[in-house]
C-alpha cells in the first residue's frame, strides 16, 4: 500500500469524524431551513390554498410584486424602522449599559429594574405602552398637559405611530444592555489607562479603546437587530388594534392593522393578510422569499463590513 | 450552477406536491340510517358563550346517544385551515366570519352539503335570502348559518330629547343634521360630544356594515370588483366626506384616540360620549349589563333613498363538514341540529344573544324578543337587507377598499373615481392570484 493511499485513507476518515460531529446540526438546517425554504421557492410560482395540490402558475406571483401598491408601503414601514428602531436600540443599550457599568452602589438592582421591560411578553408589553400614551386619558398625556404641553396623539397619529413604536422597542432594551454590560467589562482597563497618558479625551477613548473593544457585540446587535425588524409583527398589529379602539373585534383580525392611515402596516402583516386572509399563498412565498434575500443578503454584507467574527483587529 | 438549482426545485416541487393532500371524496349514507361514533367539533367561542354551546350540545347528545362529540372551543379559521390542509382538523368547524365562506367551498375545505340537504328533504327556504347567499359560493353550498348579527342604529334618547328630537334620522341628510345639532364642542373648537362619529373604522362604522345604506353593490356576477363603477359608494363616501370636513379630521381623530375601547365598559356611547352610533343586535346587551342607566333606542340605519328604509346589514357564524371529517355522516347531523332544530336554534339565539336564522325560530314564542331586539328582527327579515358576498380571496375586497377609505376621510386621496378605479384593479389583481 502506497504512502499517498494511505494518506488518503486517513483524510477521508478525518472529514468523516468531522462530518458525524456536524452531522445533527446539518440534518437540522437541512429539514429546518433547507427544505422550508425550497418549497417556498417552488410555492412562488404556484397557485396554493394550503387544501389542494398547488397549480404551477409560472411567473405570475412575482410579476405582481412590481404592481402590489401594499408591498411597497409595507416595505416602506419596514425600512423606516429598520433605519430608526436598530440604531435607537443599540444607542440606547449602550448607553444605559455605560451608565450602569458607572454607578458605584445598588448596580446589580440597577441592571434588573432596566432588564424587566425585556422580560414581558411582547403583547402585554404593547398593551400596555398604548394605553400609557393613550391620549386624551394615558397618563403620560396627562402629565405633559400639567406641564402645559399638548401631547401628541402617538399610536393615533399616523406621523407618531412609527416613532411611539420606536419608544416602546428602546423601552425594552434590556436584552441589549445586559449583553453591552458584559462587552463594556470586557475591554481590557490598561488600554484606558494608556490612553489616559496619551492624553486622550473621553469622545477619543470610546472612539478608539470602547469601540474596537464591542464592535463584535454591536455587529451581533445590528444583525439580529435588523433581521427582528424585518419580521417586525406582533408590535405593530397589537398596537394599531388597541389604538384604533376595536381590541378583539369580531369582524377580522387583520380589518385594524396599518392603523392609523397604514403607517403601521409593515412586510410581515402584509404577508399573513395575503396568505392566511386573501387566500393568495403563492403570492405569500413571493413575499417570505424576498425577505429571506434581504435578510440573508443584508447579514454577509454587513460580516463582510465588519469581519468582527473572523476575529481580525480594525 | 443553473442546472443544480433547476434540479433542487424540482426536487422540491416534488417533495411538496407530495405533501398535499389527497381529496377524500365519501359516500352518503342511505336516509334513516342513525348516525353513530365520534364528532370533532371546533367553534371559537369561549366563556359564557362556550358554555352555551355546551348546553346545547349536551341536548345533541341526549337526541342522539349513540354519538359522542368531542368540543374544542376557542379555535380559529387559520388554524382550522391549516390543520384541514394537513388531512386533520376537525369533522364540524364553526367560524365567525362569513368571509372564509368563498375561501373554504373554493378551495373544498368545507364539503358541499348539497347531497346531505337533498336526501333529508331540508327546506332552504325556511332560511332568508341573505342568508342563504352568505352560507354559498357560486352555487356550492359548503356551509349552513349558525346564528346572525344584524347590524342597525342606536340612539341616545336623552340627547335626542333634550334637541327636542321625537324619532331617530330616516335619510344620511337627516342623520347628518341631527348629527350636528347633538355636537358639543369645548371653547377651543375641539369636540366635547359627537353627534355621530363618521369615521370609517371607529368601531362598527365600516364600509361592510353601511353598504345597505345605499344599496352599493361589492362583486361583480364573475367575483371582480364592482366597487369603482358603482356610483353608490362615491354617494356614501361623498356624503362622508362632508360630515367629517364639518367637524374636522384632525378633530375626530383627537376626539376618537380619547375614547375607550370597543369591547370594554369605556365604550363611548356607554358612557354619553357619542350620541349616535351604528352597532350589532348583541350591543343590547352590553349596554343592560355595562351601562343600566343609559336610555337608548334602536331603530333601522338611516339610508339615502328613503324607501330602502328599514334594511340593513347581515352578517353571521358559519358552519360545515371538514373535507377530511372522519365521520361525515354523525358531522352532518350535529348540523342539521344545530341549524334546523327550532328549539335548538332558539334556545342558541336566547343564550349567546343573537339573531336566529329560519323562520320558524323567528317566529317562536319562546324567542326572547324586548322593543330594542325587535328592531334587529325585523330588519333581519327586511327583503332589502343585504350582507357581503362571499369571495375567493375572502375580505380581501373590503379592506382594500377601506384602506382607501382611510385616505379618503384623512382628505389624502383627492381623485374619488381614479382612487376608486385603483381599488378595482388591486382586487381584481388578488382575485386572479388566489384563482
Amino acid at each position: 500500500m502506497s504512502t499517498a493511499s494511505a494518506r488518503r485513507r486517513q483524510s477521508w476518515r478525518r472529514r468523516l469524524v468531522v462530518l458525524s460531529f456536524v452531522a445533527p446540526a446539518l440534518a437540522g438546517l437541512v429539514l429546518f431551513l433547507g427544505y422550508p425554504l425550497l418549497t417556498a421557492v417552488y410555492f412562488s410560482f404556484t397557485r396554493v390554498d394550503l387544501v389542494n395540490p398547488p397549480q404551477w402558475v409560472g411567473l405570475a406571483n412575482w410579476r405582481f410584486l412590481l404592481h402590489d401598491p401594499n408591498v411597497r408601503l409595507a416595505a416602506g414601514n419596514t425600512l423606516w424602522l429598520v433605519a430608526v428602531m436598530v440604531p435607537a436600540r443599540i444607542v440606547a443599550g449602550l448607553l444605559t449599559a455605560m451608565l450602569l457599568n458607572r454607578v458605584r452602589h445598588a448596580r446589580g438592582l440597577y441592571r434588573t429594574i432596566f432588564y424587566l421591560p425585556a422580560l414581558a411578553p411582547p403583547v402585554v408589553a404593547t398593551l400596555a405602552f398604548v394605553s400609557l400614551l393613550k391620549p386624551g386619558t394615558g397618563p403620560v398625556n396627562t402629565m405633559l398637559a400639567k406641564l402645559g404641553i399638548e401631547g401628541p396623539l402617538w399610536f393615533n397619529s399616523p406621523e407618531w405611530a412609527k416613532p411611539s413604536l420606536v419608544l416602546l422597542a428602546l423601552w425594552g432594551v434590556g436584552d441589549l444592555m445586559i449583553l453591552f454590560v458584559a462587552a463594556l467589562l470586557d475591554v481590557p482597563a490598561e488600554l484606558y489607562e494608556a490612553a489616559n497618558l496619551d492624553g486622550a479625551n473621553a469622545w477619543q477613548k470610546f472612539r478608539f479603546v470602547t469601540l474596537p473593544g464591542i464592535s463584535p457585540v454591536v455587529l451581533f446587535a445590528a444583525v439580529t437587530g435588523i433581521i427582528g425588524t424585518l419580521q417586525y409583527f406582533t408590535q405593530a398589529a397589537v398596537a394599531a388594534s388597541v389604538a384604533s379602539g376595536e381590541a378583539t373585534t369580531g369582524g377580522g383580525i387583520s380589518s385594524t392593522f396599518g392603523y392609523p392611515e397604514g403607517s403601521t402596516f409593515t412586510y410581515p402583516l402584509w404577508l399573513y393578510v395575503v396568505g392566511f386572509r386573501f387566500n393568495a399563498l403563492g403570492y405569500a412565498n413571493v413575499l417570505a422569499v424576498l425577505l429571506f434575500v434581504v435578510a440573508a443578503s443584508v447579514t454577509m454584507l454587513m460580516l463582510r463590513r465588519f469581519n468582527a467574527f473572523a476575529g481580525s483587529t480594525r | 450552477m443553473r442546472s443544480r438549482f433547476l434540479a433542487a426545485l424540482a426536487f422540491a416541487a416534488l417533495v411538496a406536491a407530495g405533501c398535499t393532500p389527497a381529496a377524500n371524496p365519501q359516500p352518503i349514507a342511505t336516509s334513516g340510517v342513525e348516525p353513530t361514533g365520534t364528532v370533532e367539533f371546533w367553534h371559537f367561542f369561549a366563556d359564557r358563550e362556550a358554555a352555551a354551546i355546551a348546553e346545547i350540545i349536551d341536548d345533541f347528545r341526549a337526541k342522539y346517544p349513540k354519538v359522542t362529540v368531542v368540543v374544542k372551543d376557542s379555535q380559529d379559521d387559520a388554524k382550522m385551515l391549516q390543520a384541514i390542509g394537513s388531512g386533520q382538523g376537525p369533522d364540524v368547524g364553526l367560524s365567525y366570519s362569513t368571509d372564509i365562506v368563498g375561501k373554504f367551498c373554493h378551495t373544498g375545505a368545507w364539503v358541499d352539503l348539497a347531497p346531505y340537504i337533498a336526501r333529508d328533504n331540508i327546506d332552504l327556504a325556511k332560511f332568508p335570502e341573505t342568508v342563504r347567499s352568505y352560507t354559498q359560493y357560486r352555487g356550492k353550498r359548503c356551509a349552513m348559518p349558525f346564528l346572525a348579527d344584524t347590524y342597525g342604529f342606536y340612539y341616545n334618547k336623552t340627547y335626542l330629547a333634550e334637541a327636542g328630537v321625537t324619532a331617530p334620522p330616516k335619510t344620511l341628510a337627516e342623520l347628518s343634521d341631527l348629527a350636528k345639532r347633538l355636537t358639543k364642542r369645548k371653547p377651543d373648537g375641539t369636540i366635547e360630544r359627537a353627534g355621530f362619529l363618521p369615521l370609517w373604522g371607529f368601531y362598527e362604522f365600516s364600509p361592510s356594515h353601511f353598504a345597505p345604506v345605499a344599496n352599493a353593490k361589492w362583486l361583480n356576477a364573475d367575483g371582480t370588483s364592482a366597487i369603482g363603477t358603482d356610483p353608490a359608494w362615491q354617494q356614501v363616501l361623498r356624503w362622508q366626506k362632508e360630515l367629517v370636513d364639518w367637524y374636522g379630521y384632525q378633530n375626530l381623530e383627537k376626539f376618537r384616540a380619547s375614547l375607550g375601547d370597543e369591547w370594554s365598559a369605556d365604550h363611548a356611547f356607554h358612557k354619553g360620549q357619542i350620541a349616535m352610533m351604528i352597532d350589532g343586535e348583541y350591543r343590547i346587551a352590553f349596554l343592560r349589563d355595562q351601562a343600566a342607566t343609559l336610555e337608548f333606542g334602536t331603530a333601522p340605519m338611516p339610508v339615502l333613498d328613503q324607501s330602502r328604509y328599514g334594511a340593513g346589514y347581515v352578517t353571521g357564524n358559519v358552519i360545515g363538514v371538514s373535507k377530511h371529517a372522519k365521520n361525515p355522516e354523525a358531522a352532518w347531523a350535529l348540523i342539521r341540529y344545530l341549524t334546523t332544530d327550532t328549539g335548538a336554534i332558539v334556545k342558541l339565539a336566547n343564550g349567546i344573544k343573537n339573531v336566529p336564522t329560519t323562520v320558524d325560530s323567528l317566529a317562536s314564542a319562546d324567542l326572547k324578543v324586548d322593543p330594542e331586539f325587535k328592531t334587529f328582527l325585523d330588519i333581519f327579515s327586511h327583503p332589502q337587507t343585504s350582507t357581503t358576498p362571499p369571495s375567493a380571496v375572502g375580505p380581501a375586497y373590503q379592506e382594500q377598499f377601506t384602506a382607501f377609505c382611510d385616505r379618503w376621510q384623512s382628505g389624502n386621496a383627492k381623485d374619488l373615481s381614479g382612487g376608486l378605479a385603483e381599488v378595482d384593479k388591486q382586487i381584481n389583481q388578488l382575485v386572479q392570484l388566489a384563482g
